[in-house]
């Protein structure tokens, strides 16, 4: 399965500078770790150490919040949008 | 409906012309009560469109001076005001815009000892903030007095705006239950901030809170609108209130507002 992610700008760093990347894989799981194969130190950014999101960044899937989902374990389908969205708290 | 005089008939005219807004929503807002917290990158705009759509009531907390580096965004500010509270520099620019709003300023820093009596009369709260911890205070306040705040922030080229209305929909904390470490997250101070795009989204919280002063229904509840000003492109995620939130959850284990300066990723 493919999936278009969103990179928000505080990880685009990672990415090359890319705002949007393809991953592969069939659960929120697969794409992280496809996600770090392809962009090394990704995942330690988005995940603690047991692999669940950190409690400051939030993934959807499409319009959805995947921790209202089956978290990490919530399939993708081919053409699905994830999004990762950290909190951000600039505003001077 | 309060008795308009004849200026206000003529300065809130495409104001009381619009269906949806009208004599009786024009007092609406003249009658309303907004609290601005920060009067920086988000808080300026907001000010300003705030004070011209005839606020009656506004309160502005902030503590800190106008800055050189401040004038690329924070445009209720100007030159000549550099090193004055920013708080009396808002008021001045309001005073000039609009004579009907009454400002009460509050040259204070926002903590957990101050937050009830400053929030105090107020029904709308602005969150224009530069840093999680205040970010997280306002939150849990807003929560514990059924207050609503009108969230809005950004980073780069990037914001985010929703409304946080903890009867209605979810809080901050059922979307990030915990602030960031320190050094998780550059601050714009360190990450640069595109000027306008504070216009975009401080604008997006008035026109938020006018339309919950209005009583209209579609608002940012349960939505995060996020705009990517270099893609021009606006999305809508949806939020849902969290039954374990600590703090609107069914057991909340957060009853008392905490100062998370330990954790504040944004040094002044």
């Amino acid at each position: 399965m493919s999936v278009k992610v969103r990179v928000p700008t505080p990880l685009m760093k990672l990415t090359n500078n890319q705002s949007e990347v393809t991953a592969e894989g069939t659960t929120i799981s697969e794409i992280l770790n496809n996600l770090e194969s392809q962009f090394a130190g990704i995942k330690d950014r988005i995940c603690d150490e047991n692999g669940t999101p950190r409690r400051f960044i939030n993934i959807y899937l499409n319009e959805e919040d995947i921790r209202f989902l089956d978290g990490e374990s919530t399939a993708v389908k081919d053409g699905d949008e994830i999004s990762i969205i950290p909190a951000i708290a600039g505003g001077a | 409906m309060i008795d308009f005089t004849d200026e206000q008939i003529e300065r809130y005219s495409r104001h009381i012309i619009l269906p949806e807004v009208g004599g009786e929503g024009q007092s609406r807002l003249l009658e309303s009560k907004v609290l601005l917290v920060g009067v920086g990158g988000l808080g300026s705009p907001a000010a300003f469109y705030l004070a011209a759509a005839g606020i009656g009531n506004m309160g502005i907390i902030d503590f800190d001076t106008v800055d050189l580096s401040n004038l690329q965004r924070q445009i209720i500010h100007n030159t000549e005001r550099i090193g004055m509270l920013k708080t009396e520099s808002a008021k001045k620019t309001i005073a000039a815009l609009n004579p009907d709003v009454n400002v009460t300023v509050f040259n204070e820093k926002l903590c957990a000892a101050n937050i009830m009596r400053l929030l105090d009369g107020y029904d709308y709260i602005l969150d224009g903030t530069d840093n999680f911890a205040t970010r997280y205070l306002i939150n849990d306040a807003c929560v514990m007095t059924g207050k609503t705040n009108i969230h809005g922030s950004i980073f780069r080229f990037e914001g985010q705006v929703t409304i946080f209305k903890s009867d209605k929909g979810p809080c901050y904390r059922c979307l990030y239950p915990e602030p960031p470490p320190p050094g998780m997250v550059p601050n714009c101070q360190e990450g640069g901030v595109l000027g306008v795009l504070a216009g975009v989204i401080g604008n997006l919280q008035v026109v938020e809170t006018l339309k919950l002063i209005l009583g209209k229904e579609e608002t940012l509840i349960g939505t995060l609108l996020i705009y990517d000003a270099l893609k021009t492109e606006f999305r809508k995620l949806k939020l849902k209130k969290d039954p374990h939130c600590p703090v609107c959850g069914d057991h909340p284990t957060i009853t008392e507002l905490i100062d998370h300066e330990e954790f504040c990723a944004s040094p002044r």
